[in-house]
């Protein structure tokens, strides 16, 4: 069933400035880990081909996850199911439960445009829009609502400053986003995200394109961002998942060989093909 | 095993040698057309004059102008812009971003790959039967007509050979042109620009409109100024559909009798006359200017589209 507003989540029709507010932040911070995202017996397939086997996880709500494994393990592919950008893949089906919030993600009846609303995504490359930095970062509120120039200003400055980028850019919104530097590109690939209002941000390798200094800055906003919203992340680098998460996912020809927390999985896996991954014997 | 080291003296005579063949093609390219252009303006420079410009056709050469043609092919061409662009760009949306890979797309696909090869005056053929004669529907009877000739709203069915007809004619030679040329551009968009705009929660069609449409726009109008250079110097399809040799007025609505530039330079050239050729000639300066014009609007408007692109 299309879920327009969801009762339990305060971003629907009441929001009007940043998406999230401090005293909601404040209100769910102390409780123990609420998973946002839970999956049982996942399966995907690309045509006849299996990319994922019956996958069992639990995503906990404002943490950063990651998601770790050799390429074509079908990490991304399970990242673009939690906002069905596999819809636009022919060939691209999924078996299993997958749910949001209690919200069933592969309900062929789901408003996709209405999730991605709420699961906002960074891709691997930068691809900011052709257009200003502020029309970049306003883009996505447009979409879905209208906004006084006065609330779009705020609202654009806002998610700025969350991604960092506002000291940058403050006196520049009206260039074009194209002569921005690639870790720039990135962090306001971020701000456009955010300024939506998502719950969840999917990072889909979001360093790799990047030089070291950028990375460590992308890092430094990632544990910012935990704060506020669920945050996934792909990555090829174990330092970095090391670095950002508190959960780690591995994952090794589609299927999780081993979850925990990142600490943990890192120091001590009960793993072997764990193990021999995170110490860099093979991957 | 290995094979024997060319010595790197033959592989930079090599080169060199491909430089000059270059150079030789290029230079004999531009002197071909620098001497059409010296031969036309000798020719036809002395014919030029305000009188020629604002004169019908008459069969006094010193009497003769271009006012109807020049006026004809005015309204033809935008007419056919007005109707092959947004349709060609219209198809080429739905082809690219919205038809789901199908055995009834392909076969569209093929079906305009080979229209646009078809050669111009088969088009005109279609036209006739079509919209000049409606397929001989009511032939006999009187046309179909809203209004009286004299208004300039005056529309009939069959349409005869009229300017809307021409304009029409013109937009099915120039369509397939289009159409391909708008798929070239918007397959040059890039995919991630079209993923990242989805992946805010935009429709198919606010990706489009917002994020795809624009990046391709420039590269469209360059398709369009092709198509429309292409429409501009057509006569073959037009005569066909007939289009007037001698026409002594100026279209005042959709229905009226038209000639085009092209139409008039061959009337002109045929005749045996050499003061005629001399028109010709006038003509034939006056369509390149007309040309050279259009095209400058075109890459006018392309600037303008562009410039929020780059940094």
């Amino acid at each position: 069933m299309t879920q327009p507003t969801t009762p339990e989540q305060p971003l629907g029709a009441s929001r009007v400035e940043l998406p999230r507010g401090e005293s909601e932040t404040a209100a769910r911070a102390p409780s123990s880990p609420q998973t946002a995202i839970s999956m049982r017996g996942l399966s995907s397939w690309y045509g006849s081909n299996q990319v994922l086997h019956a996958l069992d996880l639990e995503i906990a709500a404002k943490q950063v996850c990651a998601f770790i494994g050799p390429s074509g393990c079908g990490k991304s592919t399970l990242l673009r199911w939690i906002n069905r950008m596999n819809d636009t893949i022919p060939g691209a089906r999924a078996a299993g439960m997958l749910s949001l919030h209690g919200l069933d993600l592969l309900d062929p009846t789901l408003d996709v445009v209405d999730l991605r609303r709420r699961v906002g995504m960074v891709f691997q490359k930068p691809n900011p829009f052709p257009k200003s930095i502020f029309d970049n970062v306003a883009f996505g509120p447009r979409l879905h609502r209208i906004y006084s120039p006065t609330d779009l200003e705020e609202l654009v400055e806002q998610s700025l400053r969350a991604s960092a980028l506002w000291g940058e850019v403050k006196d520049r919104l009206d260039s074009s986003a194209l002569g921005l530097s690639g870790g720039q590109q990135q962090r306001l690939c971020i701000a456009r995200a955010i300024a939506v209002g998502p719950e969840v941000l999917l990072m889909d390798e979001p360093c790799s394109a990047l030089d070291p200094r950028s990375t460590a800055s992308i890092e430094e906003l990632i544990r910012e961002l935990r704060a506020t919203y669920t945050i996934v992340i792909v990555t090829h680098n174990m330092q970095q998942a090391s670095r950002v998460s508190d959960a780690t996912a591995f994952f090794y020809e589609g299927k999780l060989i081993e979850t925990g927390a990142t600490d943990l999985l890192f120091t001590n896996p009960t793993n072997r093909q764990t193990e021999d991954y995170v110490t860099g014997r093979f991957g | 095993m290995s094979g024997s080291v060319i010595p790197t003296a033959r592989r930079l005579l090599a080169s060199r040698l491909f430089l000059t063949l270059c150079l030789a093609a290029t230079t004999i390219a531009i002197l071909l057309l620098g001497a059409l252009l010296v031969s036309i303006a000798i020719e036809g420079l002395g014919s030029l004059s305000w009188r020629f410009l604002d004169s019908f056709a008459s069969r006094k050469a010193a009497q003769a102008g271009i006012k109807a043609p020049l006026l004809g092919s005015v309204w033809v061409c935008a007419i056919c812009a007005l109707i092959a662009v947004p349709m060609g760009i219209g198809t080429a949306i739905y082809l690219e971003e919205f038809a789901k890979r199908s055995r009834i797309k392909r076969l569209i696909q093929l079906n305009v790959s080979n229209l646009s090869g078809v050669p111009s005056i088969v088009y005109g053929i279609l036209a006739l039967a079509a919209f000049v004669r409606f397929f001989g529907m009511g032939s006999g009877d009187e046309p179909w007509t809203l209004g009286n000739p004299e208004s300039f709203w005056y529309l009939q069915c069959p349409l005869g050979p009229s300017v809307l007809a021409g304009g029409f004619t013109l937009a099915l030679v120039i369509l397939p042109i289009m159409i391909i040329a708008s798929q070239e551009a918007l397959r040059a968009v890039p995919q991630s620009l079209r993923q990242g705009a989805l992946a805010l929660g935009s429709t198919r069609w606010q990706v489009v409109r917002l994020v795809t449409l624009p990046a391709a726009m420039p590269t469209i109008m360059t398709g369009a100024i092709l198509a429309m250079s292409r429409a501009i110097g057509e006569a073959a399809p037009l005569l066909v559909i007939g289009g007037f040799l001698l026409v002594f007025q100026t279209p005042t609505n959709l229905m009226s009798d038209f000639t085009v530039l092209p139409l008039q330079i061959f009337n002109w050239a045929g005749r045996p006359q050499e003061d005629f050729h001399k028109l010709a000639a006038a003509a034939i300066i006056v369509q390149l200017v007309v040309l050279v014009a259009f095209n400058s609007i075109a890459i006018v408007i392309r600037q303008k589209l562009q410039r929020p692109l780059q940094s």
